[in-house]
């Protein structure tokens, strides 16, 4: 995964053993310290067990819990057994299969087009530099502090009624891909890498032959691992969460991703499939998170966004 | 020009002319920059610049998709501000923005500072803190749909039934529907700010530290004299962050509540949403724009100071 530069790894691996250092060893010797910091951090992990873990085990428990428990005795475990037919009859009956496919679709869609356009517009204004960078990087800084409400409109009317072409492109999946890769933050992210990745190597390359293209592709883009697998993760999370585009855009049901369909569900079927199918929902974001833990907890907004 | 000028420069303007050429400009890679930019200009240029500016225009003029357009200047806006519901939903955002920070401000802080200090499993904590961010709002908003059961048989009502309290209307009543769409924001989205803060924690310099331990200074004034004022930079983006966005709180009161009951959690974006997309009829798309101009405006001065915080920060 992310390779850490390693006087920061070794900076945190201290940080990690000796804590923040604003309790000193000392400290921790004395036993006021010792079991008040200590409780009150035992206290904390309980809470984050309750608050941060405990809605989803009952969203676990209750996906597999005949309607009727669930909605008499919500906070029983199983009093009258498990029923995994909610999980199948969510998947075939209520097409959450279909639903799960979709979002899939959708996001891999959105993914290549964010790659594409954050790739080779931070190759361009990076590596290649022309000299209207500077005011292309000024216009994009710009987008990152329109919020995206302004866009919801104008961006629905262009959508149903394109100008130049004249075809709706409502229920088709370019209307999310598409805008989904005019991001500035994953330009400025991949520009910022770019810019510190050695140069001599651009100028060996060169002197070796190798054209821009070339250079792009097999010089650039393998050193650049560690940020595109970054943009990746969080360009398919940021996809597999979208609601309110997708919503606007794409409205044939059969075409509609999970989280879309979400609502419909809860309003047409029985609380124990609609449990199920938010289950499944949630099911590949946590598994991501749990592979790629570290790129979230370090946050790449933290490096990037805020750090400026 | 005389011989004498055109001697003293003697090769800079055709050499200049010639740079200018098409072909030179191909030949120095003007053209594969341009190939390289082409997809950033077409999806932004489409996608983001364009509807920028169409936002303005369309502010300005009545439209609803069927009838060509017509130039109504102010118009819009005069509709927009004299619209009852404008102020309802410019309070109920100022309060669901002000219960956010009373209730999602203190707690990430308290909770980073011990965790920075645990020596071990400290990736556990920090997993557990951000593990409702992962979760996809919409299954978030649902499933505490749930819990808000008014109910006795309610999920939450069930908890406080154990300790002989309620059963409340959460969602259903006036008083506690607003204060119910915080509560779930905010457990939705502190786990981003404890995360926020635990890095801002590992910029505090030890030395520091160290000084006042060697001074003899107590936990708690460590805390309140170097933590804190360390984290000050932090403390305020996040607090910039927050207000931007709760200012565009969309997704809570759409699924939980349609902005009922009696539009006690009517919001500026739902007003919004309704203005372009809530009349089956056609939609208002020229109210629906000027209100997200008015919106941006006012978002645009916590931009500035978002910019200007982190501009001090990275330099300080």
């Amino acid at each position: 995964m992310v390779a850490f530069p390693v006087p920061l790894r070794r900076r945190r691996e201290r940080a990690v053993a000796e804590g923040q250092a604003l309790i000193t060893t000392a400290d921790w010797h004395r036993p006021a310290v010792r079991w008040g910091i200590g409780s009150a951090q035992l206290l904390l992990l309980v809470g984050l067990v309750i608050v941060g873990l405990g809605p989803l085990l009952w969203l676990a428990k209750s996906a597999i819990t005949p309607t009727t428990d669930t909605i008499t005795h919500p906070m029983s475990l199983f009093p009258h057994g498990a029923a995994w037919s909610n999980l199948r009859e969510a998947w075939s009956n209520v097409n959450v299969g279909r639903y799960f496919w979709n979002t899939i679709v959708i996001a891999f869609g959105s993914w290549l087009s964010q790659i594409v356009v954050a790739t080779t517009a931070g190759f361009a204004l990076s590596v290649l530099r022309p000299k209207y960078a500077r005011i292309l990087t000024a216009l994009l800084l710009t987008t990152l502090f329109v919020p995206l409400v302004v866009l919801l409109v104008p961006l629905y009317v262009e959508i149903v009624h394109p100008p130049l072409i004249h075809h709706s492109f409502i229920d088709s999946y370019w209307a999310v891909w598409l805008p989904a890769g005019a991001s500035a933050f994953n330009v400025v992210l991949m520009q910022r890498f770019f810019d510190n990745l050695p140069r001599e190597i651009f100028e060996a390359a060169r002197i070796d032959g190798a054209g821009p293209f070339r250079l792009f592709w097999s010089v650039v883009l393998p050193m650049s691992k560690p940020i595109l697998g970054v943009v990746s993760v969080f360009a398919v999370l940021a996809s597999w969460k979208d609601f309110l585009w997708p919503l606007l855009v794409i409205t044939n049901p059969d075409r509609q991703p999970l989280s879309v369909r979400l609502p419909t569900i809860q309003s047409q079927t029985e609380l124990g499939i609609f449990l199920a199918a938010m289950f499944i929902a949630c099911l590949v974001p946590i598994a991501g998170f749990l592979i790629f833990q570290r790129s979230f907890l370090r946050g790449p907004g933290l490096s990037g966004a805020i750090k400026g | 020009m005389t011989d004498l000028a055109r001697a003293a420069v003697p090769h800079s303007r055709p050499h200049r002319r010639s740079r200018r050429t098409p072909i030179t400009w191909v030949r120095g890679g003007g053209l594969t920059t341009l190939i390289f930019l082409l997809p950033m200009l077409l999806l932004f240029g489409a996608f983001s610049w364009y509807p920028i500016a169409r936002t303005v225009i369309m502010s300005l003029q009545h439209t609803n998709l069927v009838q060509p357009a017509t130039w109504v200047g102010l118009d819009n806006f005069r509709t927009v501000l004299h619209d009852p519901l404008l102020p309802k939903a410019v309070e109920n955002t100022a309060e669901f923005a002000g219960l956010a920070l009373i209730f999602g401000y203190p707690i990430p802080l308290i909770a980073a500072v011990l965790m920075s200090e645990v020596r071990r499993f400290r990736g556990i904590y920090s997993a557990l803190a951000y593990l409702p961010v992962v979760i996809p709002p919409v299954v978030a908003v649902l499933l505490w749909k749930t819990f808000y059961d008014a109910n006795s048989t309610g999920v939450f009502n069930t908890i406080l039934g154990w300790i002989h309290l309620g059963p409340y209307p959460w969602l259903q009543s006036q008083r506690t529907a607003l204060p119910s769409l915080v509560l779930e924001s905010t457990w939705a989205n502190a786990g981003g700010t404890v995360i926020i803060y635990l890095a801002a924690l590992t910029g505090v310099r030890r030395e520091l530290y160290e000084a006042a331990s060697v001074d003899g200074a107590s936990l708690w004034r460590k805390v309140w004299h170097i933590t804190l004022p360390q984290l000050r930079g932090v403390l305020l983006v996040t607090m910039i962050l927050q207000i931007i966005g709760t200012a565009q709180v969309f997704l809570e009161p759409y699924l939980f509540t349609s902005g009922g009951p009696a539009n006690s959690t009517l919001t500026v974006l739902l007003l919004i949403y309704n203005y372009a997309f809530g009349n089956s009829l056609g939609g208002d798309y020229g109210s629906a724009t000027a209100l997200s101009l008015m919106l941006a405006a006012f978002l645009a001065v916590f931009s500035l100071l978002y910019l200007r915080a982190t501009r001090s920060w990275s330099t300080s």
